[in-house]
């Protein structure tokens, strides 16, 4: 009678899979885990490899083939003043953009998770969100035609009088341009407009983790406003404000589609990548311009999750 | 070096593998497979969706039963990258792309004799060598066109006899300097721009194709753009873009192409269009065959079509462009006149140095700068550099 039940259960396959998991769950954890794991392997690290090793390769001067032979000399065209000034310019605007980011987002979070009832909370979240949820390309062509010459901006400035001052601030050097839809200013504009809901949403996040308790025992404690602001508020929110850093700055860092529309032409990294892979063929140099990013995340990510950043998403 | 090996032989695999087709070339046309893709310039197939009358894709699905599928494509790297992924019979290979598709054998020869319509192409074209190389046809040219020099006749009442316009600074006849004012292509193939414009004012350098430079013709060149980088607030790269920058950035002058100076005289914008006396840069596409293609008795067919039919007049209106079948211009088949092949430009085919790929072996002086050292340098060049 036993024997018998036993030989029908194993007759079945299923049954037998199942005993097997059952006495080796560390099995059915590498089954589950198998197909995730050889998507992130071979697509995504697969790829990031074959592009860290072409970056490593070089373009022959006199055929522009590519030699595959290993060398850090496309590495070392990177350093160029014309390949640097492409990293720099990029890495400053990513920077520019998140500290701008930061100091605009961090008031709105702050009114959302502070001060915000039930009704205006809702209206915060789809005034955030409402940006998201249109075309990026539209965003874009509609902020070249507010910011173009004979835009809506200058249009008011003109019926203000303010000319001048717009003028003055176009007439700068390296920042101004003809006018702002061709100028650094523009680009930074509309790189803002566009990665703003990235840093508000977690800094609103962080702040709504704060308990009321703290701040009411930092008053009671005889903290002034400020006090508590600069030494209770700012170090539990920081991590949020970081987090939210990383998208501005990682996103702004990859961003080719904006200067490329608006903005003066000089090239940003992803530009830079795109010229260097197509007809030109250079991939080692597309490769090397791309790893840089990825250096720069790298870095920025280990002081990132030095300050409790990661805790705040 | 095992990763080099490793390369080889799966390169050695492709070029054998695909060889042996390249080396059959067809000889007589089948029956239609049913279907064509092709890949295409926006606004090179259009089968009446956009505007009614424009239409040269349904005659021919009826006549041969092959559906056109078009995908489209909006740089010469697009095009080169999708004819590298496959999957595609056709592509209007611009002279910029058709060299790399055929020296990355992407494309198989084609065989003239099973085009009949290929003796009225313009005898100009038929061995133009962005499509023929040693002899062999690798296409069939499709529409040609000249980069011309879009200004605005507000600003300049009578047309500007020279690209200076757009190379030095200078004060306008509206008595304005044109900094900030004017364009040019955010492209590096724009260095031919100014290799052209240096053959004419300073002879003494020897540039003899604008598309060959030695060292030190390509470094005057550069120092021409140097200059130009000072008075160019954007430089334009979509059609569209230039459009509306000449609506709304205040634009006067730049480079262009008939498409966009159609499109602004339709929307009653003052504007118009001239080839300088320095001449100027054009594009010339081809019809190329993919050396994988799936349909190739309905390729042979549209390559037929595409000279035989109203396209070469409808499209050449539509495009402003000057279609390779000169007759198409004045035989009615569709709505070009001999006025509009001359306004798009066919009367000016002799100043026009076409699109080509420089490459670091050319005819004229033996060693020349290829083109990924024109791409690089003319992105420090836009940096400021």
């Amino acid at each position: 009678m036993n024997s018998t039940t036993l030989t029908v259960r194993h007759s079945s396959p299923g049954s037998r899979l199942t005993d097997l998991f059952w006495k080796k769950p560390g099995l059915l954890i590498f089954c589950l885990l198998l197909p995730p794991l050889l998507w992130l392997g071979i697509i995504y690290i697969g790829s990031l490899f074959t592009l860290l090793l072409h970056s490593f390769f070089s373009i022959d001067e006199f055929s522009g083939l590519i030699r595959y032979e290993f060398t850090l000399k496309t590495y070392a065209e990177l350093l160029s003043p014309a390949n640097f000034d492409v990293i720099l310019r990029t890495i400053l605007m990513a920077c520019a953009v998140t500290l701008a980011a930061a100091l605009i987002a961090f008031p709105i979070a702050y009114y959302a998770a502070r001060y915000a009832n039930q009704k205006m909370k809702a209206l915060f979240y789809l005034g955030v969100m409402l940006p998201l949820w249109s075309s990026y390309l539209v965003k874009i062509y509609a902020w070249k035609l507010i910011l173009a010459k004979q835009g809506i901006v200058n249009w008011v400035v003109e019926g203000t009088g303010a000319t001048f001052l717009l003028n003055s601030v176009l007439s700068l050097p390296v920042i101004g341009g003809n006018s702002l839809a061709v100028s650094y200013i523009g680009t930074f504009i509309v790189l803002l407009y566009v990665w703003l809901p990235f840093m508000i949403l977690p800094v609103q996040a962080s702040l709504e983790r704060i308990p009321e308790s703290l701040l009411e025992a930092s008053g009671d404690l005889g903290a002034a406003p400020k006090q508590t602001f600069r030494l209770v508020i700012l170090p539990l929110a920081l991590p949020g404000v970081i987090a939210g850093s990383i998208f501005t700055f990682s996103l702004t860092m990859g961003d080719f589609i904006v200067p490329q529309i608006i903005g003066s032409s000089r090239r940003f990294i992803g530009q830079a990548v795109y010229a260097h892979q197509g007809t030109a063929g250079n991939i080692p140099l597309a490769a090397a311009f791309a790893v840089v990013p990825i250096v720069v995340m790298i870095i920025y990510l280990y002081f990132a999750k030095k300050r409790g950043a990661f805790d705040a998403l | 070096m095992k990763f080099k090996s490793v390369i080889l032989t799966a390169m050695t695999f492709v070029v054998f593998s695909t060889g042996s087709i390249a080396a059959e070339m067809k000889t007589e046309i089948g029956p239609g497979e049913g279907a064509l893709d092709i890949v295409a310039w926006p606004g090179y197939i259009e089968r009446g969706e956009t505007m009614a009358e424009f239409d040269w894709v349904t005659k021919f699905e009826e006549a041969t039963g092959c559906m056109v599928r078009v995908k489209t494509a909006n740089t010469s790297d697009e095009m080169v990258a999708l004819m590298n992924e496959g999957g595609f019979d056709l592509v209007t290979a611009s002279g910029d792309a058709s060299l790399r598709l055929i020296a990355g054998k992407r494309v198989q020869p084609v065989n003239i004799d099973l085009v009949p319509s290929w003796a009225t192409v313009d005898d100009r074209l038929k061995n133009a060598p962005w499509h023929t190389v040693d002899g062999v046809h690798y296409g069939t040219p499709y529409m040609w066109g000249p980069n011309v020099l879009m200004y605005n006749t507000n600003v300049f009442p009578e047309p500007p006899t020279s690209w200076n316009v757009v190379f030095e600074e200078m004060t306008l006849p509206d008595g304005k300097s044109n900094k900030g004012r004017v364009q040019a292509y955010d492209g590096p193939i724009h260095v031919a721009d100014a290799a052209l414009y240096l053959m004419y004012h300073q002879p003494e350098l020897g540039i003899e194709n604008p598309y060959e430079l030695n060292e030190d013709q390509y470094a005057v060149a550069l120092d021409v753009l140097r200059g130009q980088r000072k008075i160019v607030g954007r430089y334009w790269h979509n059609a569209f873009i230039q459009i509306d920058d000449f609506k709304n950035e205040g634009v006067v002058a730049s480079g262009s192409w008939p498409f966009q100076v159609n499109l602004l005289k339709a929307d009653g914008q003052p504007v118009a269009s001239t080839i300088p006396q320095e001449g100027a840069t054009g594009w010339s596409d081809t019809t190329m065959m993919h050396i994988d293609s799936a349909h190739p008795n309905c390729a042979y067919m549209w390559m037929e079509h595409t000279l035989a039919s109203n396209l070469q007049s409808d499209l050449s209106v539509w495009f402003g462009a000057v279609p390779p079948v000169i007759s198409a211009c004045t035989d009615e088949r569709g709505m070009q006149t001999a006025e509009g092949c001359a306004t798009n430009g066919l009367g000016d085919f002799d100043k026009i140095k076409f699109w080509t790929t420089p490459v670091s072996r050319c005819p004229s002086q033996g060693e020349c700068v290829p083109y990924y050292r024109w791409v690089s340098d003319y992105i420090g060049v836009i940096g400021g550099r």
